[in-house]
């Protein structure tokens, strides 16, 4: 059966980064879970409604065992969301998915509490948070390339603008949480607002992309407006639907 | 120290192999010793081009596994002394090769000569990247056509960075060799022309070589075309490419530019 596809709106499809905790086991892993218990002990609830993220690379150990590790963890409460580091074969259904590309922040602390009744850790969960707010803000808020992008590689900066000194080459992508400014052609692909803002631009000397998006909404060459092509533009989003002006 | 030199291209079939022979042949004209090396191992072709196919004992698999010496497998050109291959193997493939076994081969081979010449395979795969490994300087092998100015790019890329010279932070000497270049299609449209591939790739250029029966009828006679009839006009351009290697500075002309008015002539009453 065939469907008829009638409804023209494009579905949003956006990235969004979140802070996780990642734990990086070492063996013998039954010492490394009494530790853990201990921990726990001590600040009752840490794990609770907390993403969690495994990290494997430095462990030398087989499907089945993690399989065991990730079951272990269960039961104390801690739900693994993602695998970092490990093997293909390491994973399979049933088991969290792989991550890859994580950006290192600092380490979180774990505040020392007393034991506490169940109802009270979980209503402290939201203090973490606080704690994050600053991490964000220490990154820098622009990355700028002074070589152009070739075919096949990908700047991602989800933290804020980019920008090129030079062109974006057809097969190449260029992902960014803000703005994106390329003082050259831009051939290939190129999104903004990837984590949700609305208010991002595209700026280039020279249109004839592929593929652009501000905040999930995309246009492909096919879509846009011929008389664009070749031209100094910039694109920027007026609700759901992208805009763009000649620059002179 | 000799001069490592990786031709490439990402695309296959664009004239890497015939421009290895034919940039070798040139530089070993001028008196400087001149070792082409191909890493196609499995598909090997260099040896044919080379006129060297019925005197391949040993391959660059061999000396890597130390079952030869290097010289025992270096073939010297009949034709020119300062000129050596070193054949790839046809009966293995490229993971044969090993990064500390070229390493080792590259690091012997500049000791001996000028110009260690590596042919690349196509691809972007091992064979490709280890080709390109220990090189100093890189020749990228480009037709004026878009899927081969893509794949060029990608191959750029990889020389930024997954080369030994961009992983010391040092960078890496690129030069376009835009090949099979045809001026009268270039400007009906047909093709790209030489300012459209430069402005994209964004790399100086080494050269352009003409379109040209010469090209195929030297390498089915199994010479490289600087030595076929060096008089032809892709064999000149190549001649040219090869000084502006070495490190001359010669203009780059387009093929087809100087034709005056009675090559128009001529050229019109040939078609």
């Amino acid at each position: 059966m065939t469907k008829v596809l009638t409804d023209a709106r494009s579905i949003r499809i956006k990235g969004r980064s979140f802070l996780a905790v990642v734990l990086s086991p070492d063996l013998p892993l039954d010492q490394w879970l009494d530790r853990l218990d201990d921990l726990a002990a001590r600040s009752a609830g840490f794990f609770l409604d907390r993403p969690v993220v495994l990290d494997v690379s430095e462990l030398p150990i087989k499907k089945p065992e993690l399989k065991q590790l990730i079951d272990d963890l269960a039961e104390r409460n801690v739900r693994v969301m993602g695998v970092e580091g490990a093997r293909p074969s390491m994973l399979g259904p049933g088991m969290p998915p792989a991550m890859k590309g994580g950006k290192p922040a600092s380490d979180v602390e774990v505040t020392a509490r007393e034991p506490e009744t169940e109802t009270e850790a979980e209503a402290a969960a939201p203090a973490p948070q606080r704690q994050e707010a600053p991490q964000v803000r220490a990154i820098p808020q622009s990355l700028v390339i002074d070589e152009p992008v070739r075919s096949g590689q990908s700047i991602i900066f989800p933290e804020g603008d980019i920008t090129i000194v030079g062109s974006v080459a057809s097969g190449a992508e260029v992902i960014a949480g803000g703005s994106i400014h390329i003082y050259g052609a831009l051939r290939g692909r190129a999104m903004a607002g990837s984590i949700g803002n609305t208010n991002a631009r595209i700026f280039c000397r020279r249109l004839e992309a592929e593929l652009i998006a501000i905040d999930g909404i995309y246009k492909m060459a096919e879509d846009m407006d011929s008389s664009l092509r070749g031209h100094a533009v910039q694109l920027s989003l007026e609700g759901d639907t992208i805009m763009a002006d000649i620059l002179f | 120290m000799g001069k490592v030199i990786v031709v490439t291209s990402g695309k296959g079939g664009v004239g890497k192999t015939t421009s290895t022979a034919a940039l070798g042949a040139a530089l070993a004209q001028r008196n400087e010793k001149v070792a082409v090396v191909d890493f196609d191992v499995g598909l090997r072709n260099l040896d044919l081009v080379m006129g060297a196919e019925r005197r391949v004992v040993y391959d660059l698999v061999n000396v890597i596994n130390g079952d030869a010496k290097l010289p025992q497998a270096l073939i010297r050109d009949k034709r020119l002394d300062t000129l050596f291959l070193l054949p790839a193997s046809q009966t293995r493939d490229k993971d044969a090769l090993t990064e500390e076994g070229v390493e080792r081969v590259i690091g012997e081979l500049k000791k001996y000569f000028d110009w260690v010449i590596c042919d690349s395979p196509a691809g972007i795969e091992k064979g490709a990247t280890l080709a390109m490994r220990h090189a100093d300087v890189a020749v990228v092998v480009t037709n004026p056509e878009v899927s081969s100015v893509r794949d060029s790019d990608r191959i750029i890329g990889m020389l930024d960075s997954k080369t030994l010279k961009a992983e010391n932070g040092e960078r890496m000497e690129k030069h376009l060799l835009l090949t099979r270049y045809d001026s009268v299609r270039a400007e009906r449209g047909d093709m790209l022309k030489v300012d459209d591939v430069l402005e994209i790739l964004s790399i100086p250029l080494l050269g352009i070589i003409p379109e040209s029966m010469d090209v195929l009828k030297a390498s089915n006679l199994g010479a490289p075309v600087t030595l076929a009839d060096a008089r032809s006009a892709p064999a000149q351009a190549y001649f040219e490419a090869a000084r502006r290697l070495a490190g001359e500075v010669v203009p780059v002309t387009v093929p087809g530019d100087k034709r005056g008015i009675f090559g128009k002539l001529f050229g019109r009453k040939a078609a």
